[in-house]
């Protein structure tokens, strides 16, 4: 039996078990003929629960847990933000997830907007932005943000008849993409992806396998609580011990109660008849082939940007403020930077006043590392307590 | 050693009365400029205590002060008269005054608070001082107009005798950590009240006077009881920055052993929000040698307010002035709330 079958049933916040698992992790990366080893997760979530349990300060020396580009509200671009500020300035009723209010754009961010008596409004979910749109006359349109998981959301609100005068700008984000980006990133040391439990559940862990063919490094699928993370490093490391002694690179599912191979076909369906992919920037990190999720022709009248002329351009009149110069945000979204190694982390740029995107989304690492005490990494200290 | 050295800005924000490090900052910058000098050995505005205390005699004075803001003014488990009488005497007791001789209360109206209300209020002060052993002996009464204020602000004022004064900054490494029970009761039921999502819930604030609990572990563990503070505002992760801080030591927080209702817990997770930094109003955080421990936590267990209480950490010497949560996966740094997590919580 390997050491990670008998986690993977029973309780996941079990410290006694989390013990084994660390034991494990801390052996086998100690197989591997190279040190250290490098691999990344592509989850604001797993970097929540990474930063909330204190998972950092208790993985093996050698064992680099590098955070990815996994939040949507951090990736979502300059000119997307753009286009939602400029929609709202010209009065169109904008409505959007709380996270996204403060995402700096060129000059304004929609919170910034809202404060100059632009129509913006926040919603908890694209159910109810349409039934918002159900109860006012004037046109309202919902900024959407979120990879795949979301996206399925909002195909299905698009399916079920919303009312005419709803419509979508969409930023939805596609995972798969971005991997292949920061997999064949000139100087990454990516040796492993620990992929998010909730976007496989909908797209199956399936969909990973030709990843791995093309690019040979593994991928474990892992959920969310602590032993569901240790589990799937514990996974990934003995794939990689596996791969030096001459097998081939595959995904795996470290993540079987929640996650089939297939997914939840229904969600694919409607993703797909609603939504496409498109090529598209990813902020701070590159231009994504097919990382963006926009609208198909069929669904072109909830397409905001079909149904409205929308024009940034005199936003980009405006300087952006300084500070955002200095801003290592795209570093850290691909896995290069930690939010310590910039100098403005938790000085200029704090949740309050927040300078980049990762540190005004509840998923960005800046704002996961700011929440839970700012620098994970205790392996020094405090050793002697009881 | 502050961990968010900062400038006070130009307008004060919500965020100034989160109790966290902007608060420190204004009082730092604007309220001890030039006040507050008290003699050699007293403890004044610049200690930022829980309250001053002047020595007489061979005994202390010890003076608080809290204003009450609250909204709503009746909450689950409790109400904004309650909660005026709770805080200032438990502000009292955590200087080691848990007697207290008379308090203070001022009220301002908003023009059309109703008489009910009022009622409903003043009953709960009358009940909450004779749990408390206290009770008001002056007062003031101001009326604004409408829209002026919201409802109702209470402020009271406590004076008592101590025979030891109990600071916040008595911790040296070794000390341990006593919570006198569960944490985030107030905060989370405050919160759940407000939220956007309507929580169905049976979160209850713990609004109480522990002063007689106090007495009675302060008893039991004489001089071994060191440092006391109650975790009001920004919760255990506040108190417990303040102490590590002021007395120079690290403490190390053991997460599991954290006494956390179930539901408090749920209701965290689901609106994103610490319980450890949630406030409480019915709570200590007690410092105490690891001799008296034991007495202590024995002499708080057996008060019904004290049921749940837990050793729940220990100082050591390496970093002064940082918190460090063991969470039973690993470790991290504990977070101090900042900003306007819930304004308007007490």
């Amino acid at each position: 039996m390997r050491p990670s079958d008998a986690l993977s049933q029973l309780k996941f916040r079990d410290p006694a078990q989390a013990a084994a698992l660390r034991e494990a992790l801390e052996q086998l990366v100690g197989q591997l003929d190279h040190a250290p080893v490098s691999v990344m997760h592509v989850c604001g979530s797993h970097e929540q629960a990474i930063a909330k349990f204190g998972l950092r300060a208790a993985f093996p020396r050698d064992l680099d847990v590098i955070m990815g580009p996994g939040c949507p509200v951090c990736v979502t671009d300059v000119p997307e933000v753009d286009e939602a500020v400029a929609l709202a300035r010209s009065g169109v009723r904008v409505a959007t997830y709380g996270d996204m209010l403060r995402v700096p754009g060129t000059s304004q961010s929609l919170a910034e907007a809202r404060a100059d008596g632009a129509p913006v409004e926040v919603v908890y979910s694209v159910v109810q932005a349409a039934e918002l749109a159900r109860t006012v006359d004037e046109e309202l349109v919902f900024f959407a943000s979120g990879f795949e998981t979301t996206a399925v959301a909002t195909a299905a609100v698009l399916l079920a008849d919303p009312p005419d005068n709803f419509s979508i700008l969409s930023a939805h984000k596609y995972i798969p993409p971005v991997m292949e980006i920061v997999a064949e990133m000139p100087g990454s040391r990516i040796e492993g992806f620990l992929a998010a439990g909730h976007a496989a559940t909908i797209t199956g862990w399936g969909i990973f396998e030709e990843f791995v063919a093309q690019h040979g490094i593994p991928v474990v699928v892992a959920g969310f609580e602590p032993l569901d993370i240790l589990a799937g490093l514990v996974r990934l490391i003995e794939i990689l011990v596996e791969v030096e002694h001459g097998a081939a690179p595959r995904v795996e599912n470290a993540f079987p109660r929640c996650v089939t191979r297939e997914g939840n076909q229904a969600a694919q369906e409607r993703l797909w008849r609603v939504f496409k992919t498109t090529g598209g920037r990813w902020r701070g990190i590159a231009h994504v082939p097919n990382g963006n999720l926009r609208l198909r022709d069929a669904y072109a009248r909830f397409d905001a940007r079909k149904r409205f002329d929308i024009d940034p351009s005199p936003l980009w009149r405006h300087a952006p403020p300084k500070l955002v110069s200095q801003c290592q945000c795209g570093d850290i979204m691909a896995g290069i930077a930690s939010p310590t190694d910039c100098q403005l982390f938790g000085h200029e740029c704090t949740p309050q006043n927040p300078v980049g995107a990762c540190m005004v989304s509840s998923e960005g690492t800046c704002k996961i590392w700011h929440q839970y005490g700012g620098h994970p990494d205790l392996n020094q200290i405090g050793r002697r307590a009881s | 050693m502050r961990r968010n050295p900062r400038l006070v800005g130009e307008h004060i924000t919500l965020e100034y009365g989160a109790g966290g490090g902007a608060m420190r900052a204004l009082i730092e910058q604007f309220f001890v400029d030039g006040l507050g000098e008290v003699s050699d050995g007293d403890i004044g505005l610049a200690a930022m205590d829980d309250g001053a205390a002047i020595r007489i005699g061979d005994r202390w004075l010890v003076v608080t002060t809290d204003s009450h803001v609250i909204h709503p003014i009746i909450f689950p488990g409790g109400d904004i008269g309650r909660l005026a009488i709770s805080g200032t005497v438990n502000d009292l007791a955590m200087m080691g005054a848990t007697e207290p001789l008379a308090l203070t209360c001022a009220v301002v109206f908003e023009d059309g608070f109703p008489r009910a209300v009022l009622e409903r209020v003043w009953a709960s002060i009358r009940g909450t001082c004779a749990e408390a052993g206290a009770t008001v002996v002056t007062g003031d009464t101001k009326v604004m107009g409408r829209g002026e204020l919201d409802g109702i602000v209470l402020n009271t004022t406590g004076v008592a005798l101590a025979d030891r004064v109990v600071g916040d900054a008595g911790l040296r490494p070794g000390d341990r950590i006593i919570v006198t029970g569960t944490m985030g009761d107030h905060g989370m039921a405050i919160m759940a009240t407000r939220n956007a999502l309507a929580l169905e819930t049976d979160l209850e604030s713990d609004v109480a006077p522990i002063n007689a609990m106090i007495r009675q572990a302060m008893l039991a563990g004489g001089d071994g009881v060191v440092a006391m503070k109650d975790p009001t505002r920004g919760g255990l992760s506040s108190a417990l920055h303040e102490m590590a801080e002021k007395s120079g030591v690290t403490i190390i927080l053991d997460e599991m052993a954290v006494p956390v209702r179930d539901e408090v817990r749920a209701a965290g997770d689901l609106l994103g929000i610490d319980p450890l930094q949630v406030a409480n109003e019915g709570k200590a955080v007690l410092g105490v040698r690891p001799e008296a421990t034991g007495a202590v936590l024995d002499a708080l267990c057996s008060h019904p307010l004290g049921r749940d209480a837990a050793v729940v950490g220990e100082c050591i010497r390496d970093r002064p002035g940082v918190v460090v949560l063991d969470t039973g996966f690993g470790r991290r740094l504990l977070a101090e709330a900042e900003g306007e997590l819930l304004p308007r919580i007490c």
